[in-house]
């Protein structure tokens, strides 16, 4: 979660304390100096922090798509029905499943893995690894879904593939819809993980790594002794950015399987959609959606407490 | 320093842009009061164009007899439950706000609760033609305020329809008619032990389905149980929703056969939001669908111009009634809905609007539409036309049906109601949630969606 600063404009003294002089130009310096930045605030005031303040506030109304008349304020009981709905609770559920699954476990050892062998791969092997993992990165997510749901699907790729091994094949995407999204996230989604540590990698200097060489360590004391703590801060900041990447997937899921069959792949964003847009809560689902903020916010500050450097 | 006359440029600068992009979306219907913005459901089968064709003929009629007017279609392309969202969206504000908007029955009560659409009434008055539609569709875009709210363009009746080839594979009649629930399963059993390698039997089910679930599925079922002619689902003498009784577990329970003993789609596949548009396009013209129950519409997509032409539908399927589940009286069950013009209230040009809706909906256009799109006539002088009962296979048949059919009670709940017979199907259809624990979460979900008003019976 970014944290404004107050940018805190210097405050001249106080009144009582000098003479009233006639207009300071040390005091219209700093008013100048803001002139610039106007615009850009006023836009960020207008399509930014508007739309975020109003959301806020629907959050406690019961206003509604269609069907009313009239919206009223509500105070906390759409939150309080959230915590009763079992399938507010399901799509927690899930989203932490989905989260931990492909973020945290998936693209990010995934990422690491292969940043990790591509320092010791030969040029040609690197760019060709290196582009395909950056290929799926950069496709629309939309198209991102679409392939992998066909690559999923009952007569799908996969089940050919498993077929063809005489292997028995499987109705991914309703018996295991979770985890059909969540590798789809993976293989989706590694490319930046992979990109982050390849950086962080290159800064590992060589002599430190030689040093334990001839001391005798072997490469997965190695990696466990020197380079994860070398790179822990670059851990922490990858493992915020996708976990708040993921948090917030939804075209690839609703793509895959609309959070179906019988809400099995239901993540927040996607419950967050059905009620707001579907059954027309727009109350009750911004409100959901700030009780996302929250499970983000959660993962941030146990991120931040990861990012401290060690005293 | 004194303050160049440039510093103001800035503050200035950021006025105009913000005020080229916030008009910039702006200009909404009521831009050009010359222009009549008309918002209509674009199938989601790209072959088929039968709304399409239709409304442009209509555009060019009206752009002719009304010189210096323009007609734009902006059509939505979506499925059923995400066309409603997104005009509901569209209506909200004046800015985006169509003309004329395509508004299904089942949510108009709910969009006039809104304050969305405008009363009618005023050129109801003044348009001769209205004294031609019959009562029953007359009242279906009627307020609870007694206002009329849109002009039907027909209306549907709902039945089987059955493959004759899969039905002699299986030594099935070819002039079935089942007279209770057992025996539309009992044939389903027949076709999936005797014909291998095709869908024995289609109910639509769950939520990706959406309205079609409720209604050619559950409701298809529900309304045939008890008396067959009371409504199961809301009492109009209390004013109350009616929790879910033994003739809600019994439909429940049928779904759930259908799904258990595999006579339907595959689950996965009849949980696909294109469900309706696979069975239309590929498994009842391919031959690999034994029965579906399905509304009196399949034929659009067929005809001519369609995209799938299909001409030797009428050959190759058969239609029954939906029998009530024990066969009891009156023996049939079908449901009605249909789809309605209204203008939103917040439309630039009502009055060229409804212009356009009287175009549409003259004897001669009226008739145009009720074939190519395969709806039941609403206007009386059509329906006695011999041309328009012998213009398509089938539109005797259903027009029959409207004497036994019913009228889902398309109160502003009726939506969030709908929503929760689709949880349930979908429950009962993964075979995650038993009939018992389907119906009690039905019951909650119920009470919450029209707070509270229900009563047991």
């Amino acid at each position: 979660m970014k944290t404004a600063t107050d940018p805190g404009l210097a405050k001249g003294p106080g009144p009582a304390a000098v003479p009233p002089r006639p207009a300071a130009r040390s005091r219209r310096v700093p008013l100048l100096r803001v002139l610039p930045l106007t615009p850009a605030v006023v836009l960020l005031l207008l399509f930014l922090a508007g739309p975020i303040a109003y959301c806020a506030y629907i959050a406690f109304t019961d206003l509604q798509l269609t069907g009313q008349a009239e919206d009223s304020f509500v105070g906390f009981e759409n939150f309080t029905s959230a915590f009763g709905d079992d399938a507010f609770l399901n799509a927690v559920w899930l989203t932490l499943v989905f989260t931990v699954l492909s973020a945290l476990v998936g693209q990010n050892t995934l990422g690491l893995a292969l940043a990790a062998l591509m320092r010791r791969a030969s040029k040609p092997v690197r760019t060709l690894v290196g582009g395909i993992v950056i290929t799926a990165w950069v496709l629309p997510e939309v198209v991102a879904g679409f392939l992998l749901y066909a690559f999923f699907r009952r007569e799908g790729t996969l089940n050919a593939v498993l077929d063809w091994l005489h292997l028995p094949t499987q109705n991914w995407l309703f018996t295991l819809p979770i985890l059909a999204v969540s590798f789809a996230n993976v293989w989706r989604g590694t490319a930046f993980s992979m990109l982050v540590y390849s950086a962080a990698l290159n800064e590992i200097p060589q002599e430190v790594t030689e040093a334990a060489e001839v001391d005798g360590a072997g490469g997965w004391r190695r990696m466990w002794h020197i380079t994860l703590p070398m790179i822990r801060r670059s851990i922490g900041t990858n493992l915020m950015l996708i976990t708040l990447q993921t948090l917030s997937v939804f075209g690839l899921i609703w793509v895959m399987t609309r959070g179906g069959p019988g809400g099995r792949s239901q993540t927040l964003p996607l419950f967050m959609y059905e009620e707001a847009f579907q059954k027309s809560m727009i109350g009750y689902g911004t409100a959901v959606a700030l009780l996302l903020l929250v499970v983000g916010s959660l993962f941030s500050v146990v991120y931040l407490r990861l990012l401290r450097t060690e005293v | 320093m004194p303050v160049r006359p440039t510093a103001a440029l800035p503050p200035l600068l950021a006025a105009a842009l913000a005020a080229a992009t916030l008009t910039a979306c702006g200009g909404g219907s009521g831009s050009d009061p010359d222009t009549v913005k008309v918002s209509f459901k674009q199938s989601t089968d790209n072959s088929v164009k039968v709304m399409d064709t239709y409304l442009a003929d209509i555009k060019k009629q009206f752009e002719k007899a009304n010189p210096g007017k323009k007609v734009e279609l902006v059509p939505i392309k979506a499925p059923d439950s995400e066309y409603y969202t997104k005009l509901q969206q569209m209506l909200r504000s004046p800015k985006t706000a169509p003309d004329l908007v395509y508004e299904d029955t089942f949510l108009i009560n709910s969009d006039i609760t809104s304050g969305y659409l405008k009363p009618l009434d005023p050129y109801l008055a003044k348009w001769r033609d209205w004294d031609r539609f019959i009562d029953t569709a007359k009242a279906a875009a009627r307020g609870e305020d007694g206002k009329t709210y849109g002009v039907p363009d027909g209306t549907d009746t709902r039945g089987l329809w059955f493959d004759k080839g899969i039905f002699a594979k299986a030594g099935l009649p070819a002039d079935w008619r089942p007279r209770t629930w057992d025996d539309v399963l009992d044939a389903a059993r027949a076709i999936k032990e005797k014909v291998p390698g095709v869908t024995p039997l289609n109910v639509y089910t769950g939520k990706p389905a959406g309205e079609a679930a409720t209604m050619q599925g559950f409701e298809m079922l529900l309304y045939g149980t008890g008396d067959g002619t009371s409504d199961p689902l809301y009492d109009k003498a209390s004013k109350k929703w009616i929790a879910g009784g033994k003739g809600f577990r019994d439909a429940l329970a049928f779904v759930e056969t259908v799904y258990r003993e595999k006579l339907g789609p595959d689950v996965s596949d009849a949980l696909d939001p294109n469900i309706g548009t696979r069975v239309r396009g590929e498994l009842l013209p391919e031959g690999r669908l034994g029965i579906d129950l399905d509304g009196s519409w399949l034929p659009q997509d067929w005809l001519e111009g369609s995209g799938h032409e299909w001409p030797e539908w009428s050959k190759k399927l058969g239609l029954a009634p939906m029998p009530t589940q024990n066969g009891q009286a009156p023996g049939k069950v079908s449901m009605s809905g249909g789809w309605t013009w209204a203008i939103p209230a917040k439309a630039g040009n009502p009055d060229l609007a409804f212009e356009f809706v009287k175009t549409m909906q003259s004897k001669a256009n009226a008739q145009k539409w009720y074939i190519a799109n395969s709806g039941i006539a609403v206007r009386e002088d059509v329906a006695a036309d011999p041309a328009y009962v012998k213009a398509q296979p089938g539109i005797k048949f259903f027009t029959d049906l409207v004497a036994s059919t019913h009228y889902r009670p398309a109160y502003p709940a009726y939506p969030k109601v709908s929503t929760a017979i689709q949880e349930a199907m979908e429950g009962v259809t993964t075979g995650d949630v038993s009939v018992e624990d389907a119906a009690k979460a039905y019951d909650e979900e119920l009470k919450s969606a029209t707070d509270g008003q229900v009563i047991e019976k």
